[in-house]
């Protein structure tokens, strides 16, 4: 016999699922980012592997409802481990009728669509630019989707009724309600949102209440309404043992720069100027003051470079962080930190160009401004990063080789690297290693006159790695003086002397090829040692690459990957790897400088495989152009 | 300058020891010659050991300045000097940083700079050489040159607009200006004490003979003929006088200032020189008018203004010593950890 209770309760399926894509979006004031970030974290917490992918209009309030107002945030957890945030998503949740139709695309065909009823009205199908009486939700379009109408803005406004909210308070924590539904959907625990929810509103307690209330309402939505009737599940991935966070790729480059500064006993200096998708990088570095972190936000590009370079003379780590068009105006600065041979780090986040170009999204194509894009012949150490978590490591890179080989180096990430979030497994600090950094203190040299030994100190005198000393200034006897003209070696007179000019400009390329030594070797990351077919790529295209060329692999293909992140100079082994593939496929997300580098460094044929859409490689149109070259 | 380290006693240094051994590529006849002489005068007098003393430099004949003195020096690139010496102090704010720049420099390729140095208010001393007229690259006018100027780039005459230097300067919220010129190098070494007693940017700005480009720019306030009924010397709590035979005075007349005979007035009713007065400050930097028109005031040398701001440097570090002493020092594997983990066994 079974009780009322039993027989109301319906009937709910679980299912097991390995990985699973969603996207939400809607207007850049939905909320989407956070409903989306919090599903994250809380996925993260459950042991997922995760990779996100936010997508923003360039506009902070693009006009509401249109195709160029839809911002998105994409989440591709798995108990797998994921590479990308996903090619395609098997869930879309759409806040109106300009997130359907510019996102409808990417949908998984028999994908499931929850859609803000709302958001379908007459207005919004006007502003989304569906034909007159058209509406997707009901002509049939979408047949071939799963599609869950929910009235988001009726459901939250009973749900806060009397709480004495405004009905615009009220409307915005509808994401909530979202969020809580999807948890609901997924197995997934309301308590990390809601720990979220405590902090977030510390100062406005009734908040953290009323988005609470939303946030369970969602929930048992999901649990109550007939519709709904099968729960997915995603169990923890299979990741090496350990304790992991979520990271963002612009908060780890902060974090990597403050360890390398702690590590190498020096005051960080951050000299910049806000620019999109640069920013955050700022923000982050400006919180850690205890850290005696000192962020200056200078009047331009220019003064941001240049103040690094000031507080580089005086001793500390002198940073400057930007994009794009902001390391264009950096370029004379970056030339005199290259004439005066003193440690710059210079982050460039990447961003659709040229000039203004795509500010929000994402692209490689500075790498040849990196390596060439100064007057004169002006070398500097250039490293990519992979992922968002791989941004801590390289601008740790960064700091180092130019803090111990007296070079400016700049730290090339992206726009989808820079914004996009996955676990990691951080390290200890004990296990970082310190970073040499020896101020010069007494004279260098000893020069015999009539009058006898002569102490001098020789500003441009050099060590086995050509890199010079650093006396700063407040050092006693060792006052001199340096600048952006071409300078003697050893006393850094200046010098206009044609073979001097010559001899220098050798010197200051062969102190950049000499890093090579203190880099690490190319290793391949999947595939033979030998073979067909190498896929050869550089920093973010990362993601993508690998699980592509995994998919091939375990497909019979025989194709193998290395991801170069060691950009200026090269690895010292990287043309015996080339040499032992009869094809290399380069995917970049330019229009083939890298391909070009290799070229020219190893005389070597190379196929270029070009994105140049502002997003990043989808694993699917790699596979494609994989297979296709290893026929 | 108090945060400076001053120097151990008994260890008097010299003007030559200021001197580099570089030799001085400066056109002989020079009026930066001077003012090198000068600031390497003054130098022993401040008490500061010569290795925290840092003079940086953008391009231009002034920049060259850094080589020839025996100090920690940095000539960079056109415009930036300001730019790299607030990175430079707001790291080092023990050091003395003076920055070395000129009118084309400061004011036009770097003038970005110049003012928002002055907004944030660093604590470093800007010298700027105004020659009214670009020199290194051999005679073209200038931000500072007065319209019609003939010039190698305008061989009609200019049709732009000059700046007021110091009204810029004032504009831009300076906390200590100063005029000076070449000429005079009493009045010279006098305005480099001030400006390196006062806490907080300090602009300085030196008329400079160019005797190659723009010879004569200013000998009516030079000259020996013309300077005393051409300048007006500001000291402060003094009265406004000025004239051949210190016979002509400025007195206010509500908010314009009128040329009088000392004769005819008491001495009661001329204005006194306030450096704290912003009001009367600003008056002072608009005497600016071209010395050939009839009816001119006098151009006004010494200290216009100065006021108590707190400097950039000094804000910065607190905010750092704050947040140390209320979070406690920085520990990285917090920092590496964040707000939350989850472990995988």
């Amino acid at each position: 016999m079974t009780t009322a209770t039993e027989e109301i309760k319906k009937q709910v399926e679980n299912k097991e699922l390995k990985n699973v894509v969603i996207l939400f979006a809607g207007d850049s004031g939905d909320g989407i980012q956070l409903a989306g970030t919090q599903f994250t974290n809380t996925s993260a917490l459950l042991g997922n592997d995760i990779s996100t992918f936010p997508n923003f209009p360039a506009e902070i309030r693009a006009p509401q409802g249109t195709l160029a107002g839809v911002s998105g945030f994409q989440l591709h957890f798995g108990s797998v481990n994921v590479y990308t945030a996903g090619d395609e998503s098997d869930v879309l949740v759409v806040m109106n009728a300009a997130a359907l139709k510019a996102n409808i695309k990417n949908l998984k065909i028999g994908g499931t669509i929850i859609a803000n009823l709302e958001g379908f009205g007459p207005k919004n199908l006007g502003l989304a630019k569906y034909p007159k009486d058209a509406n997707p939700l009901t002509d049939g379009s979408l047949d071939k989707y799963t599609l869950y109408q929910v009235d988001l803005t009726k459901l939250t406004r009973a749900c806060l009724d009397g709480s004495g909210l405004g009905v615009k308070e009220i409307d915005r924590s509808k994401n909530m309600f979202v969020l809580g539904f999807l948890l609901w959907m997924y197995n997934r625990s309301m308590e990390p949102t809601i720990e979220f929810l405590k902090i977030q509103f510390k100062k406005k307690p009734e908040l953290i209440e009323t988005n609470t209330k939303v946030l369970k309402a969602g929930y048992n939505y999901g649990e109550t309404t007939e519709t709904f009737t099968t729960r997915y599940e995603v169990k923890a991935a299979p990741m090496p043992k350990g304790i992991y966070r979520s990271i963002m790729g612009n908060q780890a480059t902060a974090m990597g720069l403050i360890t390398a500064a702690k590590k190498a006993g020096l005051t960080l200096f951050y000299g910049t100027y806000p620019i999109t998708p640069a920013s955050d990088i700022l923000h982050e570095l400006a919180k850690h003051k205890n850290f005696g972190v000192k962020t200056f936000q200078a009047e331009d590009e220019i003064a941001a470079v240049c103040s690094a370079i000031g507080a580089s003379f005086g001793g500390s780590l002198g940073i400057t962080g930007s994009s794009g068009p902001g390391i264009a105006l950096k370029a004379e600065g970056i030339g005199l930190a290259v004439m005066l041979e003193i440690p710059l780090v210079i982050i460039n986040v990447q961003r659709g160009g040229p000039s203004t170009g795509l500010p929000t999204k994402t692209e490689q194509a500075d790498l040849l401004q990196a390596l060439y894009g100064r007057n004169g012949e002006c070398p500097l150490i250039v490293v990519a990063a992979a992922s968002p978590s791989d941004c801590f490591q390289m601008a740790y890179e960064a700091c180092r080789l130019s803090l111990e080989h007296m070079i400016p180096v700049m730290l090339l990430t992206d726009g989808y690297i820079a914004n996009g979030a996955e676990p990691w497994q951080f390290p200890k600090a004990a296990d970082i290693p310190e970073i040499k950094v020896n101020f010069t203190t007494k004279k260098n040299s000893v020069t015999e006159t009539e009058a006898g030994k002569v102490e001098k100190f020789l500003p441009y005198l050099r060590d086995e790695k050509l890199s010079r000393p650093w006396a700063i200034p407040g050092t006693k006897g060792l006052e001199h003086r340096i600048g952006g003209i071409e300078k003697e070696n050893n006393t850094g007179n200046i010098s206009y002397d044609p073979d001097n000019h010559e001899f220098m400009v050798k010197l200051r390329q062969d102190k950049v090829d000499r890093a090579a030594n203190y880099i690490p070797e190319q290793k391949l990351d999947n595939g033979k040692e030998k073979g067909k077919l190498l896929v050869l790529g550089w920093g973010s295209t990362y993601g993508s690459i690998k699980t592509a060329v995994k998919e091939c692999i375990e497909e019979g293909i025989d194709v193998s990957h290395a991801q170069v992140k060691y950009m200026n100079p090269l690895p010292k082994n990287l043309g015996s790897i080339l040499k032992n593939f009869d094809k290399v496929l380069m995917p970049e997300m330019n229009n083939g400088q890298f391909s070009k580098v290799i070229r020219d460094k190893f005389l070597i044929n190379t196929i270029n495989f070009n994105k140049i859409k502002g997003m990043p490689f989808s694993s699917s149109e790699l596979k494609e152009k994989i297979k296709e070259i290893a026929k | 300058m108090s945060t400076t380290t001053a120097a151990a006693p008994g260890e008097k240094l010299t003007s030559k020891d200021f001197v580099s051994d570089q030799e001085i590529r400066w056109c002989p006849g020079c009026g930066d010659y001077s003012i090198l002489k000068q600031v390497q005068t003054v130098m022993p007098d401040l008490g500061i050991p010569r290795e925290n003393i840092a003079f940086v430099a953008g391009i231009g004949c002034s920049s060259r300045f850094p080589y020839y003195m025996e100090t920690y020096g940095l000539h960079s690139i056109h415009g930036r000097a300001t730019a790299i010496a607030s990175g430079l102090k707001a790291t080092r704010p023990d050091l003395s940083v003076w920055v070395v720049t000129g009118d084309g420099d400061g004011l036009s390729i770097g003038g970005n700079h110049t003012i928002h140095l002055l907004r944030r208010n660093i604590n470093v001393n800007v010298l700027l050489f105004n020659n009214e007229i670009y020199g290194l690259t051999k005679g073209q006018y200038s931000p500072a040159s007065p319209l019609g100027k003939v010039s190698k780039s305008t061989p009609f005459g200019s049709v732009d607009h000059p700046f007021n230097p110091l009204a810029l300067v004032l504009g831009a919220g300076g906390t200590f200006i100063a005029r000076s010129m070449d000429r005079d190098p009493i009045h010279l070494r006098t305005m480099l004490k001030r400006s390196h007693e006062h806490t907080g940017t300090s602009f300085l700005e030196i008329y400079q003979n160019c005797n190659i480009f723009n010879d004569g720019a200013f000998e009516v306030f030079t000259e020996k003929a013309s300077k005393k009924e051409e300048t007006l010397m500001l000291e402060h709590g003094k009265p406004l006088i000025f004239g051949a035979n210190n016979d002509k005075g400025i007195k206010l007349d509500g908010f314009k200032p009128v040329v009088v005979n000392v004769a005819d007035v008491s001495a009661n009713d001329l204005w006194i020189h306030d450096e704290r007065d912003i009001m009367k400050a600003t008056l002072l930097t608009r005497f600016f008018d071209d010395p050939k028109k009839a009816e001119h005031m006098p151009r006004p040398f010494g200290v216009f203004l100065v006021q108590d701001k707190t400097t950039y440097e000094v804000a910065m570090e607190a905010q750092v010593a704050d947040a140390i002493k209320t979070r406690g020092e920085g520990d990285l594997d917090a920092l590496l950890r964040g707000r939350e983990t989850w472990t995988i066994n």
